[in-house]
């Protein structure tokens, strides 16, 4: 099947889902890299204009999770997912299904600014131009640095190489180059953990203005963060009773439930820990 | 302010010391043999210039600026100048270059961008790598005997239907540009290919998640991202492999024919300034020592400037390109 094809495909069923509130229905059952179980049950729901949070501690398979989604993980050989992620009424991981288009419908941010080498608007037009995007470059440009609270900035030296940018500008580039294709959901791979606390800051405020026209799903190992901006958590933990170092979901439900009132006792004992 | 710390002692047990002159002096004369030894690298190349120039000063201030410009080499009429040797130099290492470059450029893409697991990559990396340690009189023996008379019947036949080509318009009767050509392609090919690898090697995991994570294909990734990001070290692969095709003497003074002529035919006999050193020197009686080493100083400029050139837009784009 041509991608133009299965673009269509997935466009019309567009439709279908707005109607329903979740934008991303993941319902991971095991994820592998080779003989090595990663992560285990893994359900969880990316609704719509909203920010879910991904926490745990370092192994919990949050960023695993988040990566399956849209499909970035299949650049590992090794790796491999048994169970479904339902976008746009189809099985991500559908026989017919080509990551390149999962990919250019979800948008992903880095945990290392990774602009290419190339000027401030040659980054940001990259995705127009790939996606053989015919109108107002320059507009959608100037929308996504405008939206990525970057255009003050850098609006007098497009032309400047993106490398050229302190590291959090560097950042909200690639959060302005991930949505100038206006992408149904955004992902975020603990897009601060390179930058200072003022950049931090920065980008939190951009992701809760972003809240408003976009779905979004971050990870962070920050739980302030994670308080901050996001309306649902999800909490991740690592099982290493098997002598392996599996991650699972253990909860996941408002933010404000997920931390004040935890159902899970693996939750309590972890929030204790990172707040006492 | 008084110095609290003057009567303060060092821990005790620390057996922290300072270095002992024996370890001064070692430390210094380690310092002095580098300095010297890059001191004499500069050296070696200024005699080098200054002594080739003293034999070629009087060839000229003999044959002057007309040397570089007139085709006839006559050592019984004392006629000497080397324009078909520029040319044929130049030609042959820039048709090598396109040929041998895109090459080695795509080897290195397929060697780097995970079409191949890492055992097979690192196989096809030796023997392409091998493909350098073949001597040039192996080359131009290989040129003579296989490749000329393979190449014949196809070059004839595009001189045959299309001669109003100016690439096409003579035979190909034996040694000549075309095989020339090809073999340098070959030489070069492995300098092209190593650089370049290093050059995609280089480029850090994130710039490729960022280019697939935008949703491009392989091949997008590669023409869009990996290629311009690595430009900086294709450039350099692209002009050593350059500089390699302009010396390169023993296989095309065997494969070109060695006519003085210029003409932009592929099939045409021609000849370069290496091979006529190379051809020349041998036979040379005292009168052609002169007009040889004016020749000899000219490739030697081209060449440098070449690598000059090549590595000032090497710094430039790759400070531009710094990740």
């Amino acid at each position: 099947m041509s991608m133009e094809m299965e673009m269509n495909k997935l466009e019309a069923t567009a439709a279908q889902q707005a109607a329903g509130d979740v934008a991303i229905g993941a319902n991971i059952d095991k994820i592998y890299y080779g003989d090595f179980l990663a992560v285990r049950d893994a359900a969880v729901d990316i609704e719509k204009g909203k920010i879910t949070g991904f926490i745990g501690p370092s192994g919990c398979g949050k960023s695993t999770v988040l990566r399956s989604l849209n499909r970035m993980n299949d650049l590992i050989p090794i790796f491999r997912l048994e169970g479904h992620v339902h976008f746009l009424g189809q099985d991500v991981y559908g026989k017919n299904v080509d990551p390149v288009v999962v990919r250019r419908h979800i948008g992903m941010v880095f945990q290392q600014p990774n602009p290419f080498s190339m000027s401030i608007f040659e980054n940001v037009a990259f995705g127009l131009r790939l996606n053989g995007f015919k109108g107002d470059i320059s507009g959608r440009v100037e929308k996504a640095l405008r939206r990525a609270a970057l255009w003050n900035e850098v609006k007098d030296k497009l032309k400047q190489n993106g490398l050229s940018l302190s590291g959090g500008q560097q950042q909200r580039l690639c959060i302005a180059r991930a949505i100038a294709t206006e992408p149904t959901v955004l992902l975020m791979d603990e897009p601060c953990s390179a930058l200072d606390p003022i950049a931090t800051r920065q980008i939190e405020e951009l992701m809760l203005q972003l809240k408003k026209d976009y779905t979004v799903a971050i990870v962070t190992h920050n739980m302030q963060q994670a308080i901050r901006v996001a309306d649902k958590t999800a909490f991740f933990s690592v099982d290493m009773t098997q002598g392996g170092r599996t991650g699972f979901l253990v909860e996941v439900g408002d933010t404000k439930q997920v931390f004040e009132n935890p159902k899970e006792n693996l939750t309590k004992e972890y929030l204790s820990g990172e707040f006492s | 302010m008084a110095d609290k710390t003057k009567n303060a002692e060092p821990k005790v047990g620390s057996v922290s010391r300072p270095p002992t002159a024996f370890e001064y002096g070692y430390d210094k004369s380690f310092r002095i043999l580098t300095l010297a030894a890059g001191v004499l690298t500069v050296l070696l190349l200024v005699y080098i210039f200054w002594k080739l120039g003293a034999l070629a000063a009087p060839a000229m201030r003999e044959y002057g600026l007309g040397f570089l410009t007139t085709v006839e080499w006559n050592p019984n009429k004392n006629e000497y100048g080397i324009l078909a040797e520029i040319w044929g130099t130049l030609y042959s290492s820039f048709l090598a270059l396109l040929f041998g470059g895109v090459l080695g450029i795509s080897v290195a893409i397929f060697l780097t961008q995970g079409f191949l697991n890492a055992r097979l990559a690192w196989v096809f990396r030796l023997i392409v790598e091998m493909l350098a340690a073949i001597p040039s009189v192996v080359y131009g023996l290989w040129g003579i005997y296989v490749l000329i008379p393979a190449i014949r019947p196809m070059a004839n036949w595009l001189h045959e239907t299309l001669p109003f080509i100016p690439f096409f318009s003579t035979k190909l009767a034996g040694p000549g540009m075309f095989p020339a050509m090809i073999v340098l392609s070959i030489m070069i090919l492995p300098t092209v290919a190593a650089i370049s690898q290093d050059a995609f090697k280089a480029i850090p995991m994130k710039i490729q998640e960022a280019a697939y994570g935008m949703g491009t294909t392989k091949w997008e990734a590669i023409r869009k991202v990996i290629i311009p990001t690595a430009s900086g070290g294709i450039f350099a692969s692209l002009v050593l492999g350059f500089g390699r095709a302009l010396g390169e003497t023993m296989a095309l003074a065997m494969l070109i024919g060695n006519a003085q002529q210029v003409s932009l035919s592929l099939f045409s006999p021609a000849t370069t300034l290496a091979s006529l050193l190379a051809s020349t020197f041998p036979e040379a009686g005292a009168n052609q020592i002169g007009p040889l080493m004016y020749a000899a100083v000219v490739l030697l400029v081209i060449t440098m400037a070449v690598n000059f050139i090549g590595t000032i837009i090497m710094n430039y784009t790759s400070r531009q390109t710094v990740t």
